[in-house]
């Protein structure tokens, strides 16, 4: 049982009108007993609260639109992460996140996956190693490094760079997961250990700004790392510049209609939302149109906060599964992410959806490098 | 002669006695220099508590007095008073605030009791270096300055007009009315704003008394409570109105286009437009390419062709007329009102819900201008079958910074929803709501029989508003339900707040006054003193000070009214009696305390080139003294020499 006292007074609680704005807005709340309002209401009633009935409590993919929306500054999600780390503690973790949680601590990453084959991706590259001294870090998402699905991208990105001249590197085999869904699932232990070594590596490096492949690490290294010593940018920011300042120019032509997806982690929860369209809108031959529920009103894809390692409580319905509906409602022909979860996400959903013949995922990164 | 000094010492109840023990403060006050009568009572401020005063003053020939009790800014008025009824100056009197600064604050009685001690010792050695002073009096402009011409500042204007003194109405846009000439009707009651307006408008415009200026603003203020001097501009409208006949071939002749505010974006205006359906017609002299940029947009031709303007040709009355230019006026006031009025919330900066980007998420304000038009509330977005209305958009939302409630939208959304119902009685017409707030008179009947006439209430914040197969569709949790909802609606209406102007600051620097924490103009106390500012002379009115419906605006307009006319009324003003003076023997004239001056009180005498000050506009802040290096310019009531033997017994 929980001390939902401790829990009222640890996330501000009391501030809460039981409004709904936050379920209101929750994407998964429709198609789970997830019910971020009333979950705060329980805590404030001081019922006795047990977690092991509250499977729903995983369903979350911290998109965060509940705090960011909320009009008190009550942070749902942050009440939900809290009460999965409780649950973590007492030793009774989901079974299939048993195995990520291990391989991060042993191996540096969630995928179960040997530490020493961490560069696979760049294979061939002859990507400069960090302690050479760098302008630039680049930071590769565990999942862009060892799933052959999404390790196109940090390739694109690596001819991106050297075709706009960028000086960067990466820590090779000292990379290692950056905790940002680790302190999601709830494992605060895990997460500091991982930013405090993290932190002492780049530091050692000497290096003053970081380019992220996902929007979750941008999040985590701007957002809840504190004090690095070193920016941090994703991707998209980086690209977006290099075509505003003139380094990086497009020779070829990608002839599609794009729509994008608005990672929640990079759109609404760091309001990066210009710079992903910008760069697709500087590509010759895209036609660029949004979705309805776009930017600020964009759809969770469901991959966030633990749930790449978790099906949820619901699997028949999937979110990704109406957003490529929703792609498709724009005519559109490819639907462009800036995020591997994402990528992932919707990959999955073309196939559920029998759409492989009328929309096509691709990151900007590829579409961006095609037209190189 | 020697000082011969009373101290008296104040229990308030138990207030100060249950601290500090006043027996031996009272023993210890006896052995002071100079005191030839210590005593203590329960309540000082009481009747018999200040006849002990009195008959102390006539008996023993006191020449000064110290009372220890409260905060000087609760009674040092009651005592002032009270030792002037005996025959002394009120100014040789000091408090030593035993109570707030001891007996509040601490528990220890044993060194409460010597803290009081010592703030007693302090006023007895200060005390006896007081000087008597003359209380003084100048003569009252009696005339009052409104700044704002809606509702609440034409109200005001009338109250002073009525009272036979001048009033000057001074208001930014072209018309009067301001806020409620965009209204179509009001809660409770359903009468139509228009109606209750034009007599209001009618009998400003015709009031003997009440200058009106329209299309101005005002560009400085100095003086002080009392004798206020403010220079007012009054830009041009370029358009004759004696000889306007209200044709309208100008505005077909104008090719600029604009959103019309007036209409609240809903449609478009020209730069010669008639701002209000009543009101004359005017030319925007910032969007006017003519002025701005000395080419017709209609007929390319450039400035110095004067009928090339394709309004002037236009206008068969010859009515306009390029060559106006603005005019300034000084007028002279003894009171200020403010009563500039608030903005509504940009619904914009709620992205989540839509508006903006669909064509039937409309905003109350919006809502109240299509209600406005001829053929009342009609179907401008097609059918109206399912109407959402939406409330709290931008109040009490930390994610706008608006934490406060804007106190109108309740209302307004339970007035607009029955509006609906009365011309599509089929409608299905919801609000999504937190919290109703129905507090006002007739408010809670008229919330009952909007439900009873159908319009149903679902408790939740609507989070999101998009579109689906061409429907708007609206996401909130049934917060009573415990279930998220997908509602599909013809119309969204956002119940927008009101926030502060963006001239806020404007106003608040030419007049010297504070604002809130919300942004608002400040009163000087929510409770008590709701419509004074921290200016002496200057109140406020409306919705400039937060938000608040018709019935409070006019209640507080009236109000400022009354308490403008208190001067006015009288003919003449207290002004401060400790004021600054200089010592020309040591004073440099170096003019520190000329810049120091927050009120423009000291100047240099350019024969002796020394400082002077001007005591009708001396606040004796003491800015000046502080500022002075020889300490020429000195206070009177705070010289370093009664200051220093303040502090000498402590140290």
């Amino acid at each position: 049982m929980i001390d939902t006292q401790a829990i009222v007074e640890q996330y501000g609680l009391t501030a809460c009108i039981q409004c709904g704005k936050c379920t209101g807005g929750c994407p998964i709340s429709p198609k789970s007993a997830l019910n971020p309002r009333a979950l705060i209401y329980q805590m404030l009633r001081g019922d006795e609260f047990e977690l092991v009935a509250r499977d729903e409590l995983w369903d979350c993919t911290t998109c965060s639109t509940c705090g960011l929306r909320c009009p008190k500054g009550v942070k749902a999600v942050d009440l939900i992460i809290g009460l999965r780390g409780q649950w973590i503690e007492s030793g009774k973790i989901p079974s299939t996140l048993r195995a990520p949680l291990t391989a991060t601590l042993n191996q540096g990453n969630p995928l179960v996956l040997p530490r020493e084959d961490r560069s696979l991706w760049a294979d061939g590259l002859n990507v400069k190693p960090m302690a050479e001294g760098v302008e630039i870090a680049m930071f590769t998402c565990c999942e862009n490094a060892y799933d052959p699905r999404v390790q196109p991208m940090p390739r694109a990105l690596v001819n991106i760079f050297r075709a706009a001249n960028v000086d960067f590197g990466t820590l090779g085999l000292d990379e290692q997961c950056c905790g940002s869904e680790i302190r999601r699932i709830g494992e605060s232990g895990l997460f500091e250990y991982l930013r405090d070594d993290n932190i002492d590596k780049f530091k050692t490096t000497g290096v003053k700004k970081m380019v992220t492949t996902s929007p979750h690490c941008f999040n985590v290294y701007k957002n809840e790392y504190g004090t690095t010593g070193f920016a941090v940018e994703h991707y998209t920011q980086t690209v977006a510049r290099l075509i505003d300042d003139g380094k990086l120019e497009f020779s070829k032509k990608f002839e599609a209609t794009v729509t994008y997806q608005d990672p929640c982690f990079l759109g609404k929860q760091n309001g990066i939302y210009d710079e992903p369209r910008a760069i697709l809108k500087a590509i010759p031959g895209v036609k660029f149109v949004d979705m309805d529920r776009s930017r600020e009103r964009s759809m969770c894809c469901e991959g966030g906060g633990g749930r790449m390692w978790l099906e949820g409580t619901n699997a028949k319905v999937r979110l990704a599964n109406d957003r490529i509906q929703q792609a498709l409602e724009t005519g559109a022909n490819v639907l462009a992410t800036a995020c591997p979860f994402c990528f992932l996400t919707l990959s999955d959903a073309v196939i559920a959806t029998g759409n492989e013949e009328k929309i096509k995922i691709i990151d900007i990164l590829q579409i961006a490098n095609q037209a190189l | 002669m020697k000082p011969r000094i009373g101290v008296y010492i104040c229990h308030c109840g138990l207030n100060i006695a249950n601290t500090v023990d006043v027996e031996a403060a009272r023993d210890f006050a006896s052995t002071l220099p100079n005191v030839v009568a210590a005593r203590r009572y329960t309540y000082m401020c009481s009747d018999p508590g200040q006849a002990l005063i009195t008959n102390d003053i006539k008996e023993l020939k006191l020449t000064h007095v110290v009372v220890a009790s409260c905060s000087p800014r609760m009674h040092e008025p009651t005592f002032r008073a009270t030792i002037q009824k005996a025959g002394l100056n009120p100014y040789v009197l000091e408090m030593a605030n035993i109570r707030e600064q001891c007996s509040w604050v601490h528990s220890d009685r044993k060194l409460a009791t010597l803290k009081a001690m010592d703030l007693v010792a302090s006023a007895v050695a200060k005390v006896a270096w007081l000087v008597p002073l003359q209380e003084r009096e100048v003569n009252v402009s009696q005339a009052a300055l409104i700044v704002g011409g809606g509702i609440a500042g034409m109200q005001a204007a009338l109250d002073i007009a009525d009272a036979g003194f001048q009033a000057y109405l001074v208001e930014k846009q072209p018309y009067l009315g301001g806020r409620a000439a965009q209204l179509y009707a009001t809660f409770p009651t359903m009468e139509r704003v228009s109606d209750l307006l034009a007599p209001l408008m009618k009998r400003v415009n015709e009031h003997p008394n009440i200058r009106v200026m329209t299309n101005a603003d005002v560009q400085k203020v100095d003086g002080f409570v009392g004798n206020f001097r403010a220079t007012i501009r009054e830009r041009p409208t370029f358009v004759d109105a004696t000889k306007c006949d209200a044709c309208s071939k100008c505005i077909d002749a104008c090719s600029v286009s604009m959103p019309d505010e007036f209409n609240a974006k809903l449609t478009t205006r020209r730069a010669i437009y008639r701002p209000t359906p009543d009101s004359p017609f005017v030319i925007d002299e910032q969007r006017c390419t003519y002025i701005q940029d000395h080419v017709c947009l209609t007929t390319s031709s450039p400035i110095f062709d004067r009928g090339g303007a394709a309004c002037v040709t236009a206008c068969s009355q010859n009515a306009i007329d390029f060559s106006q230019s603005e005019k300034m006026s000084e007028v002279n006031i003894g009171a200020i009102i403010v009563a500039t009025g608030a903005a509504t919330f940009d619904a914009a900066n709620k992205p989540e819900l839509g508006f903006g980007t669909y064509a039937n998420v409309i905003t109350s304000l919006q809502f109240e201008r299509l209600a406005a038009r001829p053929e009342g509330f009609g179907r401008p977005f097609g059918s109206v079958k399912d109407v959402i209305f939406i409330q709290c958009v931008g109040s009490r939302d930390q994610t706008t910074g608006n934490l406060y409630c804007s106190r109108i939208c309740c209302m307004v959304n339970a007035k607009q929803a029955h509006i609906v119902k009365g011309k599509f009685p089929d409608a299905r017409v919801t609000v999504f709501y937190a919290d109703v707030r129905a507090f006002g008179k007739g408010h809670e009947e008229f919330y009952d029989a909007v439900r009873k006439q159908g319009v149903r209430y679902r408790r939740g914040y609507v989070s999101e508003v998009f579109k689906r197969d061409n429907r708007i569709v609206v996401r909130a949790e049934d917060t009573l339900m415990q279930k998220s909802v997908e509602v599909e609606a013809d119309l969204v209406v956002l119940g927008i707040g009101l926030t502060p102007r963006a001239e806020t600051d404007e106003i608040a620097s030419l007049l010297g006054l504070p604002r809130s924490g919300d942004g608002f103009l400040l009163e000087i106390h929510p409770k008590l003193r709701p419509v004074e500012t921290a200016v002496d002379g200057v109140f406020l009115a409306g919705t400039c000070q937060g938000p608040k419906d018709i019935v409070d605006t006019i209640a507080q307009a009236r109000a400022a009214a009354s308490s403008a006319l208190a001067p006015l009324c009288r003919g003449k003003v207290r002004v401060e009696s400790a004021t600054a003076f200089v010592n020309e023997e040591v004073c440099a004239g170096c003019g520190l305390c000329v810049a120091t001056c927050p009120y423009g009180a000291p100047a240099l005498n350019p024969r002796t080139g020394k400082a002077r000050v001007n005591a009708v506009l001396c606040k004796g802040c003491g800015a000046c003294q502080a500022a002075c290096p020889s300490k020429a310019i000195q206070v009177v009531q705070f010289t370093p020499r009664q200051i220093i033997s303040e502090i000498a017994v402590l140290v």
